[in-house]
């Protein structure tokens, strides 16, 4: 089949990095970088030979060709720009905490999202957590799930400082919706250590059945699935089972596409949403 | 000395470590009219990590910190009740939640390079017309000067007055000084400390931030809070008894309230072999509970759990790394066997 090509709004560090993703996908074709002023990430993908805008979003509307668009701007941006992609029949891949569409977690719930066409890639910990939480729900039955990201200062950018309630907020909701938990508590730490730390997730899940072969065994299975589209997602202390407390470390090594690797963070959010797009792009186009 | 010396006593919230957030609602009514009756200007109370601090992670909450603040709410007549957030751990949907149910003074408390991740925070609080604090935590892992492009970010979004605290209480008294003073000489706002007695210098170093120039210093009844403790509350005020400062502070009063607490504690407030370790080591003194449960699950001595932890740089909050060394530890030992 051609590749689907596909049109990334936001010119950013999230935004760049993506472009290098989806020049590696066998199934997605980098077209436009599209940004609303002239800047760096711009003139990197025009000296990468792709098309660029400094207009906005109109200039994509427009074109036939382009099926998938990535929204890499923020979540006020994205508001404006879901209707119009809709409108323009066009598949949008979320990263900004707008949530206009479902939360999607592509090892957990993205078989089960055929009918979307608005995708929202929940956080970087959620990314990184939900599949964690999910697993030990589906052995053991979650009734409460909390999170700990710790991410390097380095790798939180202004758009997270900003905003770190979204963080929290966000990531507590996915535990639930798509993780499965019947309470979600979500606590981001920033760590400014030299040199950078990877990104570290822990999962605590009180449990209603604390099978610790099941437990393992499910665990086991989603690292496996995850690390098909996160190569640096790491099972760094497997499941602690003491009483009906489950307790999980995981640790991702960013592919270092853009980004340096420390900042596990955004790879794995960007990781999430190319493979999201790549099985839109097989399934539907 | 120009500006009258403030006291702010935070027994119901880093004290709450000490007795692993177990306060009951009638020991917060007691401590807090007996605290009001003393001349402290802000009671603060929460979890010991802040609002919705209650997890895993930190420990449960027996009692609701909502329902802890509601209940000293009805006591309080002369002083503000206050509150602590830390952003990533508590949103603006707490402080809100706090705000109605009676805090009037709150602090925003970050990393100590990490102040920007408090400027919506500390926005929202102004914006209840909230006395707001910006709090840096960890203040020995950075230099002065580090500390104060840090308060300038505080100080730019409108808070009150910037707080400084030594959470792992490493400090000693002259680089107090020198953080204190470099604040005071370049910020237009009060500037506070927060001493934690790992090394046995709560008491000092609360003195030497008053001499060079801080108006707002943290204490608690009999000292208690994370690790070995914060500023013994009473002690300082009969210190400053004896200092020329200006305070309004009742010294029968405070020692009262100090003997109610006695009946509260869990375990003796004292430097045992740990948290002088933290001190040493510059680690956050919330990790001691934590490392010492950890260190019996896993049979590794905590006095190492600690060490490794201020080795791998953890900041505060980052109590699930306490599990992960212990494992690791205990992983390398049975290699060993």
């Amino acid at each position: 089949m051609d590749k689907v090509k596909v049109a990334i709004i936001g010119p950013g560090n999230i935004g760049s990095d993506l472009m290098y993703k989806v020049m590696r996908s066998d199934v997605l074709q980098m077209d436009y970088m599209v940004g609303i002023v002239e800047s760096e990430g711009i003139r990197r993908a025009r000296d990468l030979g792709f098309r660029t805008t400094t207009n906005g979003i109109e200039d994509i509307l427009g074109e036939e060709e382009i099926k998938i668009v990535f929204d890499a701007t923020g979540a006020k941006a994205h508001m404006v720009h879901a209707p119009l992609l809709k409108d323009a029949g066009k598949i949008a891949i979320d990263m900004t905490p707008a949530a206009v569409g479902p939360y999607v977690v592509p090892c957990v719930n993205l078989d089960k999202l055929s009918d979307a066409d608005n995708f929202n890639m929940v956080t970087c910990g959620g990314q990184a957590t939900v599949p964690i939480a999910y697993a030990i729900d589906e052995a053991a039955d979650s009734s409460y799930t909390e999170i700990i990201s710790c991410i390097s200062s380095k790798s939180a950018g202004p758009g997270t400082r900003a905003n770190i309630d979204e963080f929290t907020e966000t990531t507590s909701k996915a535990l639930e919706v798509v993780g499965g938990a019947d309470k979600g508590k979500a606590i981001i730490i920033l760590n400014p250590a030299e040199p950078p730390l990877m990104m570290t997730n822990t999962v605590h899940s009180i449990v209603k059945n604390p099978d610790e072969d099941k437990i393992h065994a499910s665990v086991n299975h989603i690292v496996k699935k995850i690390q098909k589209y996160v190569p640096g997602y790491k099972l760094r202390t497997p499941p602690i089972v003491d009483g009906n407390k489950v307790t999980v470390i995981v640790e991702v090594e960013g592919a270092g596409d853009f980004l340096p690797k420390y900042s596990g963070n955004l790879d794995i959010i960007n990781a999430a949403a190319v493979e999201t797009a790549e099985k839109i792009a097989r399934e539907r186009f | 000395m120009s500006q009258k010396l403030q006291l702010i006593d935070t027994t119901m919230r880093d004290g709450s470590h000490a007795v692993s957030h177990s306060y009951t609602k009638e020991q917060v009514k007691a401590l807090a009219a007996a605290l009001d009756a003393s001349g402290v200007s802000i009671i603060e109370i929460s979890h010991g990590d802040g609002l919705a601090g209650s997890s895993i992670n930190y420990g449960f909450s027996q009692t609701r910190d909502i329902d802890l603040i509601k209940a000293a709410a009805d006591e309080i007549k002369h002083a503000k009740l206050g509150a602590l957030l830390l952003p990533g751990i508590g949103t603006i949907t707490d402080l809100e939640e706090a705000y109605e149910s009676g805090v009037r003074a709150i602090r925003i408390a970050t990393h100590v390079t990490e102040a920007d991740i408090a400027i919506q925070h500390i926005k929202a609080a102004k914006k209840l017309g909230m006395f707001t604090a910006g709090f840096l935590m960890m203040s020995h892992m950075a230099s002065p000067e580090k500390i104060l492009e840090q308060a300038k970010i505080f100080e730019e979004n409108g808070v009150d007055y910037v707080n400084l605290a030594d959470s792992a209480g490493h400090l000693l008294p002259e680089e107090v000084k020198a953080r204190i003073s470099l604040l005071k000489e370049n910020l237009s706002v009060p500037v506070g400390f927060h001493a934690h007695n790992n090394l046995g210098l709560a008491v000092a170093n609360s003195m030497a931030a008053i001499e060079a120039g801080a108006s707002y210093i943290d204490g608690t009844l009999r000292g208690l809070g994370a690790g070995a403790g914060n500023c013994q509350l009473e002690v300082l005020s009969a210190v400053v008894g004896r200092m020329n400062v200006n305070v309004d502070i009742n010294l029968d009063r405070i020692i009262h309230a100090a003997e109610l607490v006695e009946s509260m504690m869990k375990r003796p407030q004292v430097i045992d072999t740990d948290s002088l370790m933290l001190g040493y080591a510059g680690v956050y003194s919330s990790f001691l509970l934590h490392a010492k449960r950890a260190g019996e699950r896993f049979g590794i001595r905590t006095k190492d759990i600690l060490v490794e932890l201020g080795k791998r740089g953890m900041v505060g909050g980052q109590e699930d790394m306490i599990v992960d060394v212990a494992y690791r530890m205990a992983q390398a030992q049975k290699a060993a066997e």
